[in-house]
């Protein structure tokens, strides 16, 4: 009863505005990108068949229904460019979520055993690095893997390579890109479950015959899963649909979805096509965005 | 010492269990106390938790470290538990320095006060944790985990989560799980804070039965003293790091050694004063503020000591204040006279403050023996308020 006038009414209101702008900002957009997957392209502006032409009235719109078809999403199945796309993605969200996890979990982990005083500070360095524009950061990378870079430099004057080693344009440097450019998304989740932790929860182990490892193992490992959990998924799902760090750092050999789309939408001009590939790229997202979700969910109901 | 702390063959610990290890020095062993704490000093930066403590505790025994929150008991408790390191002065677990033992090897188990409960662990995991840390066998992790859920009462809810539980319910999972390893010790940090108060009355009766029964000793922190007086056998009183006292619930009450003690524990009226004179193991003591008292007192004490008599509220009694009264009592040395100021009805017994012509109030506690009482006073009625030598205490200031 009272409840209900903790809120006024300008409040009342305020609370359909995340609803609003999901309806305006993803699923009115996402209706234009739905009907251009099923439209055929065409040389023409803007470079697809059917337009829809309300002003050419009702029976004009029911022909241009009757002209979307599935054929793009057809092609995404049939062709190996897009099927080994969208592997190479998942395989590369997959191996940097978990190099992410094995690099980030150290760093939360000591970040939450820090004396509270320096807690602030240590969050401060995993975050200002990206008061830094994303591309210069990357671009920075580039120099720093180049041929003459400084990375080459620093092995040739330690001598533990005799010649320049290739860096640039190899896997290995669009990993260090992706993990540098996430590992705030990983550490954070991380560090806010760690810290949360009881610190008696790790006493009761000890005390009940568990050395250091078996407590980690047996209590904080398992209750710190739904940051891990958060942690993968926050890097997870952006990464999959990664197209700047892969451009940028990877070879040419072979892309990620965010790659081929690109191509489909500015070389190819394939609207369609590549209206069909970003449609399919959010459908492959959904289980994993659901899953998230349920556990951002669980983490509020436990935690609160 | 992992290997002998839980003795999976006995069944059941008896009392003489724990003294009679053959790993303590067999000579050592007979008088030697379980526990002894030497000359512990615990420091946090410049704040002296605990200073220059001595302890010593029997096997079997239930001991309460009573006091104020900040006096330093719960990191006493944490010393013994392994969580802290003393700065001074030893701790010997049946004759054998603990220092070098770390936690996870000690064979004494501790109670948080949180019950620090694995949230991701269900009620049988909770229990088995500390089985499994010691490779117990699976068949008798099953068994002992039985004996604990039915020791106590939470059959059925073995599958159950922490966060499935009501608190009195965790209380005793926390409690099983620190008993299953059947340590030495048993520490419990105010192991019934958490609770409401019906909860923790019956609760200490089964805190009291159980540590009969199994013969284990508990080192009970605690800053209530009604429940440490309920529970233990013996109790020290800690103040600012040190034990002002040690002694059992009787004679802390009855024989306060200080009077932080006295004030400490139970309510008392207290009159500062000097001893005026001595004969026949009684002190008669000038007060300020209630004339001169006369004191039952085995000590010597010279004239002109600055001493403090201390008088429980129940050990005053008071009379209709008049001639005609019954003022014959040959005991009733102290007579203070002086006027109800207030009564507090209390259901079992009365309180009554009296203001004595001095200024001074004094309280006087009745049990009400009966249900209708005639002999009650009233508010601004004169009356005398009286105690004999062998109810007061000297403290010396």
């Amino acid at each position: 009863m009272s409840a209900r006038r903790i809120f006024a009414q300008p409040a009342r209101y305020a609370a359909i505005a995340p609803y609003l702008w999901m309806v305006l900002f993803f699923l009115v957009p996402f209706g234009f990108v739905l009907k251009i997957s099923l439209s055929q392209t065409a040389i023409a502006q803007p470079p697809y068949v059917p337009v829809f032409d309300f002003a050419e009235g009702w029976t004009a719109i029911k022909e241009a229904f009757a002209q979307l078809s599935f054929d793009n999403f057809k092609l995404l199945t049939s062709d190996s460019l897009y099927i080994s796309s969208y592997l190479r993605s998942i395989v590369v969200a997959v191996t940097s979520t978990l190099i992410l996890l094995l690099i980030g979990y150290p760093i939360a982990y000591g970040m939450a055993r820090l004396p509270q005083r320096w807690q602030p500070i240590a969050m401060m360095l995993v975050i200002v690095p990206f008061w830094t524009s994303f591309l210069i950061r990357i671009y920075a990378w580039i120099n720093i893997l180049q041929h003459d870079g400084l990375l080459n430099q620093v092995l040739l004057a330690l001598h533990l390579v005799s010649a320049p080693v290739v860096w640039l344009s190899t896997d290995t440097a669009m990993y260090i890109g992706i993990v540098y450019s996430y590992l705030p998304f990983m550490i954070l989740p991380l560090y806010a479950t760690l810290s949360k932790m009881d610190a008696s929860l790790l006493e009761a182990a000890a005390d009940l015959g568990a050395s250091p490892r078996q407590a980690f193992w047996l209590v904080t490992f398992p209750l710190s899963l739904p940051g891990v959990g958060a942690g993968a998924l926050l890097c997870f799902i952006p990464i999959v649909g990664e197209f700047v760090i892969p451009d940028l750092l990877a070879g040419s050999g072979s892309m990620m979805i965010g790659q081929t789309l690109w191509l489909e939408f500015f070389t190819n001009k394939d609207w369609p096509v590549a209206a069909a590939a970003a449609v399919a790229l959010l459908v492959l997202l959904v289980p994993p965005l659901l899953l998230y979700d349920r556990l951002q969910r669980r983490t509020l109901a436990g935690g609160g | 010492m992992t290997g002998e702390s839980p003795n999976i063959d006995t069944p059941k610990i008896d009392k003489a269990a724990a003294s009679a290890r053959p790993a303590a020095p067999a000579d050592a062993a007979a008088d030697m106390p379980l526990l002894r704490i030497e000359g512990v000093t615990k420091n946090f930066g410049s704040f002296r938790a605990v200073d220059r403590l001595s302890l010593d505790i029997k096997a079997g025994e239930f001991f309460a470290l009573l006091g104020p929150s900040g006096c330093g008991k719960t990191t006493l408790l944490r010393m013994l538990a392994g969580f802290e390191t003393p700065d001074e002065g030893r701790i010997l677990l049946g004759g054998r320095d603990i220092a070098p033992v770390l936690p996870h090897e000690r064979p004494v188990n501790m109670m948080f006060q949180n019950y620090a409960l694995f949230p991701h662990l269900s009620v049988r995991d909770n229990i088995a944790f500390g089985l499994k840390r010691a490779g117990m066998a699976r068949a008798a992790i099953d068994t002992r985990v039985g004996e604990m859920v039915a020791l106590v009462r939470l059959e059925g809810m073995e599958r159950r989560k922490p966060d499935q539980l009501s608190g009195g319910q965790r209380q005793r999972v926390a409690l099983a799980r620190s008993l299953a390893r059947r340590p030495k010790v048993l520490l419990l940090d105010e192991p019934l804070a958490a609770l409401d108060k019906k909860l923790r009355e019956s609760t200490q009766q089964e805190l009291m039965e159980l540590q009969r029964s199994l013969g284990m000793t508990f080192i009970v922190v605690t800053h209530d003293q009604e429940e440490a007086m309920t529970m233990a056998t013996r109790i020290g009183v800690m103040n600012a790091g040190r034990l002002e006292q040690v002694a059992t619930p009787r004679d802390l009450y009855e024989a306060p050694r200080s009077r932080w003690v006295a004030e400490f524990v139970g309510d008392v009226n207290l009159f500062d004063g000097e001893v005026v004179s001595h004969d026949h193991h009684r002190l008669t003591i000038a007060t300020r503020d209630a004339g001169n008292i006369v004191v039952a007192e085995q000590r010597q004490m010279v004239t002109g000591t600055a001493v403090s008599v201390a008088i429980r509220p129940e050990k005053v009694k008071l009379w209709h204040h008049g001639p005609a009264s019954d003022a014959g009592h040959s005991h009733a040395v102290n007579r203070l006279a002086g006027v109800v100021a207030d009564v507090s009805y209390l259901g079992g017994s009365t309180v009554y403050r009296i203001k004595l012509d001095s200024g001074t109030v004094v309280r006087s506690s009745m049990t009400n023996t009966t249900r209708l009482d005639i002999h009650t006073y009233g508010v601004s009625q004169r009356v005398l308020a009286w105690f004999t030598p062998d109810d007061g205490v000297v403290l010396e200031r």
